[in-house]
């Protein structure tokens, strides 16, 4: 009990001691909504705007998780190739970290010329959420231990059987922390096109809404869909959090109580 | 009566390519059935001979001879347990046969009678990190066992436990080699684990390593504690530490 009170209780109030004094200052000061709302009037405007908001809500995630699919994918499988083949990594290494140095702000622009908004959205997301699962499951694959390679070159492994009984189980706990940040980074990825194409009069995300409702001074409006990207990149830390623990439970450290 | 030792190197040397010589000009004979150890001084070459022999390494002079004209199956048991974490007792002992293509029905028998033998029967579910220490070295001995190697190389396999674990896997280490009768060349940097175990000691020299000395272990009774208290023992030992001595140039 009293560990459930300085772990959850504690927190919890902190929290809603900060909301109370925010809405304490906006009413004392009579501080208009237009320069600051309070968060009851923010949580009115998700409740009256929602259908609007729930729908960018939803292309949002959408494009996030479509986005965290390919880069897993994509990024797995690439590191797997460089595993087995030192000169596919020489050469293809080097363009991921260009890519992944660039500013994402700076792509999406360039990207939308191109492609349609939605997809330049997507492509851009997924470029940003790449990179860390291709390094860390590079990493991994390569941080397997010395002497159980040499166990396995002892018994005439072949190099698949190495990839999928050593290399793979290996590289798990870095594949695991590197879609943890993907998660994280592939909605960054996706809000910063969609400020992009928003500058361009077009989307239908979270952060198109935000950029509309702010040339509409629409402040609270504003408040409401920063929330509802905040929670949404919460619930996609704790799911992968999840994920990683039930992955790694029976053996890693990582998942040990103290 | 001589018969064909199992296998020998031929004035075998190994250089690494940082320059350091390993081993230069080693010749070793190892009977069949016998308990051989590689006693010396630590990075004296000793693990590269036994890399060398199981073929995770080339030398780059010298012949390694086997009797039967190529390498038999082969056991390795390292310093650290070496256990695939992510995978329960079962699996990691099932690894050996399963790289052969032995589906886990078809291994069960041998996997469980190997465990078995080095009494952990019970533990086929648990993982390593569940395991203490010593039971997890007797699971890489078990997993070195499973394909009934003629020859078992071990590289200080207890080097980091405790003298109390130490002296009881000796213990088992002896009775497994009675039962299962393969050879084994242990290499090891404690005299009075060596003089227990073994029925011959070669001491090796200072890098770059070749062997020294060679010293037979007298009595073929039983190693059991009053062996630990008898006087060839502690002679054995005495004249065993000499020889490291002499070797090491002290």
């Amino acid at each position: 009990m009293k560990t459930f009170i300085a772990q959850r209780a504690v927190p919890a109030l902190v929290f809603l001691a900060l909301f109370a004094a925010w809405e304490i200052i906006v009413r004392i000061n009579a501080i208009p909504p237009y320069v600051l709302p309070a968060p009851s009037l923010i949580g009115l405007t998700l409740i009256e705007d929602w259908e609007t908001l729930s729908l960018s809500l939803w292309v949002t995630l959408r494009i996030t998780a479509l986005a965290l699919a390919l880069a897993t994918g994509i990024g797995v499988a690439l590191a797997m190739m460089f595993a087995q083949w030192r000169w596919l990594e020489r050469s293809f290494f080097p363009i991921a970290i260009i890519l992944q140095v660039t500013p994402i702000i700076a792509i999406a622009p360039l990207l939308l010329v191109y492609l349609d908004s939605s997809t330049a959205v997507l492509v851009c997301a997924f470029l940003v959420a790449f990179f860390p699962v291709l390094a860390n499951t590079a990493l991994g694959l390569a941080s397997a231990d010395t002497h159980l390679r040499d166990l396995f070159a002892l018994y005439g492994a072949t190099r698949w059987q190495e990839m999928l009984l050593l290399r793979a189980p290996s590289a798990l706990p870095y594949f695991l922390g590197g879609l943890r940040i993907a998660g994280g980074l592939a909605l960054i990825g996706a809000i910063a096109a969609e400020i992009a194409a928003g500058a361009a009069g077009r989307g239908a995300g979270l952060a198109y809404r935000i950029v509309e409702a702010g040339y509409r001074l629409n402040i609270p409006r504003m408040f409401a869909a920063l929330a509802l990207i905040s929670v949404a990149g919460i619930a996609i830390y704790l799911l992968l959090d999840i994920l990683s623990r039930l992955a790694l439970r029976r053996w890693h450290n990582s998942s040990q109580k103290a | 009566m001589t018969t064909l030792p199992l296998l020998s190197l031929r004035a075998v040397g190994k250089t690494f390519d940082n320059g350091a010589i390993a081993l230069r000009d080693l010749n070793l004979d190892v009977r069949e059935g016998e308990f051989l150890s590689l006693l010396g001084p630590s990075g004296c070459g000793k693990s590269t001979a036994l890399r060398l022999i199981a073929g995770l390494a080339t030398q780059d002079r010298g012949e390694i001879v086997w009797r039967e004209g190529k390498r038999p199956e082969i056991g390795f048991v390292f310093q650290d347990p070496t256990l695939m974490p992510w995978a329960t007792i079962f699996e990691n002992v099932w690894l050996p046969l399963r790289l052969r293509g032995v589906s886990r029905a078809d291994a069960t028998p041998a996997i469980l009678e190997t465990l078995e033998r080095v009494g952990l029967g019970d533990f086929t579910k648990a993982f390593p990190r569940e395991l203490s220490g010593g039971m997890k070295m007797r699971v890489s001995i078990a997993r070195a066992l499973v394909l009934r190697p003629a020859l078992l190389l071990m590289d200080e396999p207890f080097a980091a436990l405790d003298e109390i674990t130490r002296l009881k896997l000796n213990r088992d280490l002896l009775h497994v080699q009675a039962e299962l009768g393969m050879t084994v060349l242990f290499v090891t940097h404690s005299v009075y684990e060596s003089v227990y175990l073994s029925s011959r000691i070669g001491v090796f020299t200072q890098r770059p390593g070749k062997i020294g000395v060679h010293l037979d272990v007298a009595p073929p009774g039983p190693r059991d504690e009053a062996f630990r208290m008898s006087p060839i023992y502690l002679e054995t030992c005495r004249n065993a530490s000499r020889a490291l001595e002499e070797v090491m140039g002290l």
